[in-house]
């Protein structure tokens, strides 16, 4: 294990922790709102949210899956040191980080049960920029309509259209958070 | 060092929440089971809420603590105390300033904002409860949608008074999917559901987390004849005069002399003060 691997996690684990949550609370209760997510440091590729996501919410308890370059010795180390979460396919995942080009199609997490939708994946998917304008979301947690660059529009209408089963997910942009839980309804937006 | 982890729970509980809450705001209305803990306080005092508010305080916010609407009373000054000492957060009464208000049956009278949250103490999150005791059959209703055992006993109600007489624990649909219990605040409170702020749910003995987003669709069962009505005292409030506000009936005298008041004491000080 590289000496790397010990450095980067919260100073001040309780409050660090606890304002990380706040953020991704209020961009899980508000989807497409854009929050500011800091505290972590992680190796390469990670993104500081992704990095601050891992910390906040992944512990033995939560299975988490590596996507494409995510998945190499640096981040497995830096992961194992600081959460505990075992690294496992994403069959059996509870989180799971990468681009989206590098996660596998939706079909392959798990996407809970009829009698217990809770037990589905929430996956992280690390974006090249995060800007409130795109595909056109609608549903609890949005006042009117609100917009985010989603990087696919098909894959995100059929996991809404599971609700309450599907996956919920996270953009992460540098120390950027967004979020979709599955039960926002996505369209395309309308050209101007 | 004698000091309490930061707003009293462990860090891996608090993690394990703060899940439950996520998921709870993805599936608005769903019950998350979690691992609820013992709290330094008995079951049925609030430790659901309690837990909820731990897991979400950050040493930025300031808390405010209300049992049936007043600030005053022994379960709220009793939480608010806990917190001050082991979260070290401001606290308050007023309504406006707190970013985190945790109630036990009520919903303050002022508008809540963006920025807010409120978290509900609650008994027992199942609607069905009384009507199906056992878990397994609830949970089997709630994922086939099938809630004709509520409807019935609404229509019981009509069938018996002549009007719904459910009139706290009144039960909502959220987004047309689950059948959720908003606790057992006054039907009264129920359109007031909708609102800007975070909604969360924590019933502690029972074990389960839900949660409302902002401006989640919240409706009130009833029926096409019988629509569902926010009803209250039909006075107004012998200290502040407000007439929209949820009223207490409290016994002044040994003459059995009664006085309807706001039940939020909030609410009734500002009115008060400002008519002076």
């Amino acid at each position: 294990m590289q000496a790397t691997a010990l450095q980067g996690g919260l100073n001040d684990p309780p409050r660090q922790s606890a304002m990380a949550f706040r953020a991704i609370m209020d961009a899980m209760a508000r989807p497409g709102r854009i929050e500011d997510l800091t505290g972590a440091e992680p190796p390469a590729p990670l993104s500081v949210a992704a990095g601050t996501v891992i910390l906040t919410l992944c512990d033995p308890e939560t299975p988490l899956f590596l996507a494409g370059a995510a998945d190499c010795q640096d981040v497995r180390d830096w992961v194992t040191f600081h959460t505990g979460a075992p690294l496992v396919g994403a069959g059996e995942c509870m989180f799971a980080v990468g681009t989206w080009g590098e996660l596998p199609s939706l079909d392959a997490f798990p996407f809970g049960t009829s009698e217990y939708p809770d037990r589905s994946a929430t996956l992280i998917v690390e974006m090249a920029g995060l800007a409130a304008a795109g595909a056109r979301l609608t549903g609890p947690g949005i006042a009117s309509e609100a917009g985010l660059n989603l990087p696919d529009i098909a894959p995100f209408q059929a996991n809404a259209r599971m609700f309450p089963l599907g996956l919920d997910f996270l953009f992460t942009h540098g120390s950027q958070v967004a979020a979709l839980p599955r039960s926002t309804r996505v369209t395309v937006a309308e050209a101007v | 060092m004698q000091e309490y982890n930061f707003a009293y729970l462990d860090e891996q509980t608090k993690r394990m929440i703060r899940r439950a809450i996520l998921k709870g705001l993805a599936i608005p209305g769903y019950q998350v089971p979690f691992a609820s803990r013992e709290m330094p306080m008995p079951y049925g005092w609030g430790t659901g809420g309690v837990q909820v508010s731990a897991a979400v305080l950050t040493p930025d916010d300031t808390m405010k603590v209300i049992d049936q609407g007043a600030d005053d009373t022994t379960n709220a000054v009793s939480i608010r105390k806990f917190f001050e000492r082991t979260a070290g957060v401001a606290t308050t009464t007023v309504t406006g300033e707190a970013t985190v208000i945790q109630t036990r049956h009520r919903i303050p009278e002022e508008p809540l904002k963006e920025g807010q949250i409120l978290v509900y103490q609650v008994p027992i999150p199942e609607p069905m409860r009384f009507l199906e005791p056992r878990e397994t059959e609830t949970r089997k209703m709630h994922a086939l949608e099938e809630y004709g055992l509520m409807h019935v006993k609404l229509y019981e109600d009509i069938s018996r008074h002549g009007h719904i007489a459910t009139a706290y624990a009144y039960p909502v649909k959220v987004e047309g999917r689950y059948v959720m219990d908003p606790s057992p605040i006054p039907k009264f409170d129920n359109p007031k559901l909708e609102m800007a702020a975070i909604q969360l749910f924590g019933a502690g003995r029972e074990q389960r987390i839900y949660a409302l987003p902002p401006h989640t669709k919240a409706v009130s069962l009833d029926f096409e004849d019988h629509p569902f009505e926010a009803s209250k005292a039909d006075h107004p409030c012998g200290l502040c005069g407000a007439q929209d506000s949820y009223l207490d009936e409290v016994i002044v005298d040994d003459e059995g002399g009664r006085l309807f008041v706001c039940s939020d004491t909030d609410y009734c000080t500002h009115r008060q003060e400002a008519a002076r």
